[in-house]
């Protein structure tokens, strides 16, 4: 799978320029940017290779007689006077159904193949050997038109995967191979002189196109709960999660890359640790899928750009990251793009617009930002296909603010171009709250449009539901400070109660253990169901303390049955949960009853006890 | 090692800071290796920062000073800074660019490799796993060292963060594999230099050790070389040579400084505190050469250690460390006045692949529990504390108190040890233990019970302590 080929492409969409060997010299070189000579026949964003050693790299200036290019890889030794050839061709991602499973680099050449050092060069040229079983869905004669199925591919995975007719492309099938193996770069069908390969090339700074955007929104199950609850994303939402160093973005971002329910993921690395993406492999490799048979890897695209790989490849990946899942997505499927973390991507288009010498513009980042940021962020969607079928592309990117500092130009940018915000917070992650969400300083704007199609997929009571938890936590937070004020025994009981319900919503729904067996995932049914039990207990202490009983003494009861739930009944079990709020509710009305437990009031003084009867 | 090439070229153009113009030059590359010959006969050596049609941008590691545009030869190496790799390095003592500053001959062997480093394929890495032991005790216990791991040591100026980097490069030891120390030192001051020397004298002369020196009137330059010149021998050491290898670089921001005046002097558009916009992928090419690789032996650990100027964590330095390495051990003043040595402060500090290196079959299987239960105490002691300086020791409950006692012994049984003491991983955790047995068992719910009774963990007093453990 040679990411970075120059040739034309199959369906005649790119017109080649320069003949290869067509070459140039190179003038000048500081790093990833290189000066060539400018000899005709070379466009923007064109793919150059740089030297005898054929470094890739991208065409980003053209002034006079000088072609500016950035280098993908590591150009020491590349020297002014070196031959540079331009390939004719913008830098494109070779598609098929071979990235399944896959852990590719930057430029989406493949790693597993590749040795223990990369060495510049080291992951080119290593080819796809598999081959597929294709399974022709048309006949010689038939009219198609462009993104319509030509074939399925049997084999590919545990999803379902197409060989469609190109975009552009349309009108008679002239020829279709029989039902067979075929290796990526075979062609299996040919309509109206455009051949058809069981793989295909996108240029990744491209979106591919679509028939039309937006329609129907559905939710995305995350199995988080204080996502899935209080900050939903949509199918083809875009998710920012801004956090500084240690408040647990990446374990966050890999839950939701386990347990999400898409069909496809692509999880980019981007300019992230070594050892993290050794983990994420390893654990993606181990985990059985969650829908059901095979390994959660079998269903995943994997994009390594660790931090100290070339940073401009880094740059690149993010985009094609994008392309690998407008491709799954055109196959009518739901694709979750995760990159972790922007900041790093925007920190290469930063250090390469200083080499340009570009103007900066807030610290030092280029005036482009908030625009390359914003385009990113828009190819995501939900989408109607060319074929006219259904698909969209979720973005989860991770960004991280230096300083923990949310004022910064890449987190102040991109909370502007974002359907939800998934803050995380210090202090939560501090306190071993996890997932550390902010709930003060998160917000979904596809919440509205969820509620409906929560409500009408059964669950009306989804909205009044966030907005009960969303008011309690509120309240509790604006409470904590007067607490740490004036002390929790100075407050009314009304409020007292209100302090306790913030402290169950936070341990009992919004907590979740990512190590725990049960609740690493938590089903959409059990979610409501805690949230709806934490909620009930908390509605039953305030009529006890309303009747008369004291608020220190419900403060002393144990509530550990709701606060528990979540890690002691499976994942789906809603009637579990339901059990345990009966249980905490009866425990709350012997306070009420004859014979009060000393249990629940154990310790107390005698006075204590006078409001009994 | 290097093949110089026959041209030698004398048209130096421009002399500014650390850079040198060279005019007219043909066929060089970028990242190339310099040297310069001055009038005197007094070699320098430099890298290529840029090549522009016929000039040549050269950083020269030695400092420009002393040199005239008139009277000075450069030639260029054609290949980019390879130094020799092997086990000869180890009980050598050279300076930040590996010329030998111990009377010995230069150090051979019979492999090259460039300084510059590769990235490791990360299919190919293999997730840390079993631990370092230091010997610090409130490192081993609570921020447990893994083999694989880059874990850094934040410290703010006037704490002996200098004496804790040296105790861990002297006395770490990964059981019975075979292991070696590499210490980077960068900017130290003489009498700093002549410390480490002492300390790590023996380690040295039982051939564990490299130390590499640069003092802080040894040009600034070099100290760009120096981590680079330490990894690589490092990584050779440990993945052809199968070691396992400690590498404890110290002090990251004077190396961070020396970065930001290359930028400077190269006029360079300056990010935040005007260090250059690549000092996150310049500091991730330092700490990512750590790991482990499939199929091969050996490992290697990056401990860089960095004061964080006027104490600042958010300054880019330690905030940009912090995004790259896997966790952090962090000294603190109030901690250091109490006069506890090393001044860890164990709530700021974490390893974040302590639970991949510590445990059952790794250190004990009581570890992780232990160090859970230790830390979640220390965090109700840390508001016990702030709660009696506001109300006075008198509104404190007995369970209150317990807890002063625990922070106490926290302090003066658990993290504080001898400078020169090596402490086992079975006494740390048995004073963990001891400390911990200051609570009344209630209080110790992590732990298990079958342990609390083997360690004869007291019985509950009275529960009138407990009323507001459920109010906090």
């Amino acid at each position: 799978m040679v990411a970075v080929s120059g040739s034309a492409e199959a369906s005649g969409r790119f017109v080649h320029r320069a003949a290869p060997g067509d070459s140039c010299r190179v003038l000048r070189v500081a790093g990833p940017l290189v000066e060539m000579e400018y000899v005709g026949d070379t466009a923007m964003y064109d793919l150059v290779s740089l030297g005898e050693a054929g470094i890739p790299g991208e065409v980003v200036a053209i002034s006079g007689s000088v072609v500016t290019v950035q280098s993908y890889e590591y150009t020491g030794g590349l020297a002014p006077g070196d031959v540079a050839r331009p390939q004719g061709a913008p830098l494109s991602a070779s598609l098929g159904p071979g990235l399944l499973g896959g852990v590719f680099d930057g430029l989406l050449r493949p790693l597993s193949g590749s040795g223990d050092w990369l060495a510049p060069g080291a992951a080119q040229g290593v080819a796809e050997e598999r081959a597929w079983l294709f399974v022709p869905a048309v006949s010689e004669g038939d009219r198609v038109h462009e993104g319509g199925v030509l074939g399925q591919i049997r084999d590919g995975g545990p999803v379902p995967l197409r060989v469609l007719v190109p975009p552009g492309a349309g009108g008679v099938v002239e020829r279709v191979a029989p039902e067979g193996r075929y290796r990526q770069e075979a062609v299996v069908a040919a309509v109206s002189g455009t051949e058809v390969r069981i793989g295909t090339t996108w240029p990744v700074r491209r979106p591919r196109p679509v028939r039309e955007r937006g329609g129907e929104r559905e939710a995305l199950a995350t199995g988080q709960r204080v996502i899935d609850l209080l900050f939903p994303v949509a199918r083809g939402g875009t998710v920012a999660v801004p956090g500084g160093f240690g408040t647990g973005k990446t374990m966050l971002l890999q839950q939701i890359a386990k347990w999400c329910d898409a069909d496809v993921i692509v999880y980019v690395g981007c300019g992230e640790r070594g050892n993290e993406m050794a983990d994420v492999i390893a654990e993606l490799s181990a985990l059985e899928d969650p829908r059901g048979g095979g390994r959660l890897a079998d269903r995943t695209v994997t994009i390594a750009n660790t931090s100290n790989m070339p940073m401009m490849a880094r740059e690149a990946s993010i985009y094609t990251g994008a392309t690998v899942a407008e491709y799954f997505r055109d196959m009518d499927l739901d694709v979750v793009v995760i990159a972790d973390s922007t900041s790093r991507w925007a920190e290469a288009l930063r250090e390469f617009a200083s080499r340009t010498g570009a103007l900066p513009a807030e610290e030092g980042y280029p005036a482009g930002l908030a625009s390359a940021i914003a385009a990113f962020y828009e190819r995501a969607g939900a989408v109607t296909t060319l074929g006219g079928g259904r698909g969209s592309v979720t973005v989860i990117g991770a960004v991280s603010p230096p300083g923990g500092d949310l004022t910064e130009p890449v987190t102040a940018h991109t909370e502007r171009f974002v359907r939800c915000l998934w803050s995380l917070d210090r202090d939560l992650a501090y306190a071993r709250h996890y997932p550390a969400v902010s709930w003060a300083g998160s917000f979904s704007r596809d919440a509205a449009a969820l509620a409906a199609r929560h409500a009408a997929a059964g669950d009306p009571a989804w909205s009044a539901r966030r907005d009960r938890i969303a008011s309690v936590l509120a309240e509790a937070d604006r409470l904590a400070d007067l607490v740490d004020l004036i002390g929790i025994t100075a407050l009314p009981d009304q409020e007292r109660v209100s302090v306790l319900a913030g402290r169950l919503v936070r341990e009992g729904v919004l907590r979740q253990s990512a190590l725990s067996a049960h609740d690493a995932y938590c089903g959409p049914d059990k979610a409501a169901a805690l949230a709806e039990a934490v909620l009930a207990v908390v509605g039953r202490c305030r009529e006890l303390v309303a009747s008369g009983l004291p608020a220190a003494t419900v403060e002393t009861v144990d509530f550990g049955p709701v606060l528990r739930a979540g890690e002691e009944v499976g994942p789906h079990d809603a009637e579990g949960v339901r059990a345990r709020r009966e249980a905490m509710l009866a425990r709350l009305g012997e306070l009420r009853g004859p014979g009060v437990s000393h249990r629940a009031v154990a310790g107390r003084d005698v006075s204590d006890r006078d409001w009994l009867e | 090692m290097t093949g110089w090439s026959e041209v030698e070229y004398t048209a130096v153009r421009e002399l500014r800071g650390p850079l040198a113009i060279v005019d007219g030059v043909s066929g060089v590359g970028w990242d190339e290796f310099v040297r310069i010959t001055l009038d005197s006969g007094e070699l320098r050596y430099g890298l290529v920062l840029e090549v522009d049609r016929e000039l040549a941008v050269v950083q020269v590691l030695e400092d420009t000073s002393g040199m005239d545009p008139a009277g000075v030869r450069v030639s260029f190496a054609g290949e980019p800074l390879r130094i020799p790799v092997g086990p000869d390095w180890l009980g050598r003592v050279c300076n930040g660019r590996g010329e030998p500053v111990d009377g010995g001959p230069p150090v051979f062997g019979e492999r090259g490799a460039a300084v510059g480093g590769t990235p490791i394929n990360p299919v190919r890495r293999e997730p840390p796993s079993d631990p370092v032991l230091t010997g610090v005790g409130a490192v081993d216990g609570l921020t447990t060292l893994v083999r694989g791991q880059k874990l850094p040591v934040f410290s703010v100026a006037g704490l002996p963060h200098l004496e804790l980097a040296a105790q861990i490069a002297a006395q770490s030891t990964v059981g019975g594999d075979p292991f070696s120390v590499v210490f980077a030192g960068m900017g130290l001051t003489h009498p700093d230099a002549r410390f480490i020397r002492d300390v790590l004298e023996e380690r040295s002369a039982a051939g564990e050790l490299v130390l590499l020196l640069n003092t802080a009137d040894d040009p600034v330059i070099e100290r760009i070389l120096t981590p680079r010149v330490a990894l690589t021998v490092a990584e050779d050491l440990a993945f052809t040579g199968g070691r396992h290898v400690l590498v404890v670089m110290t002090d990251m921001t004077a190396y961070a400084e020396a970065l930001r005046e290359v930028s400077a002097a190269r006029g360079e558009v300056p990010a935040r505190r005007a260090y250059p916009g690549y000092l996150y992928s310049d500091l991730a090419s330092l700490y990512e050469r750590c790991g482990r690789i499939r199929g091969r032996k050996g490992s290697v650990t990056v401990l860089p250690v960095l004061t964080m100027p006027a104490g600042d964590i958010t300054h880019p330095v330690p905030d940009l460390t912090g995004y790259i390495t896997e966790g952090q051990i962090v000294l603190s003043r109030q901690t250091h006045a109490l006069g506890v040595y090393p001044p860890v402060d164990a709530l700021s500090s974490l390893s974040r692949l302590m639970r991949k290196g510590a445990g059952p079959g790794r250190t004990r299987p009581d570890h992780l529990d232990l160090a859970a239960q230790m830390l979640a105490a220390l965090s109700r002691a840390r508001q016990v504390r702030e709660l009696a300086d506001l109300v006075g020791q008198a509104a404190l409950s007995p369970t209150d108190h317990r807890y002063l006692a625990f922070d106490e012994a926290f302090l003066h049984r658990f993290v504080d040890q001898p400078r020169d003491e090596a402490r086992s991983l079975d006494r740390t955790l048995d004073t963990a233990w001891q400390v911990l047995l200051t609570l009344p068992r209630g209080q110790l719910a992590m732990l298990p019970p079958a342990l609390l009774d083997a360690h004869g963990a007291e019985e509950e007093e009275t529960a009138d302590g407990e009323r507001r453990a459920s109010e906090t």
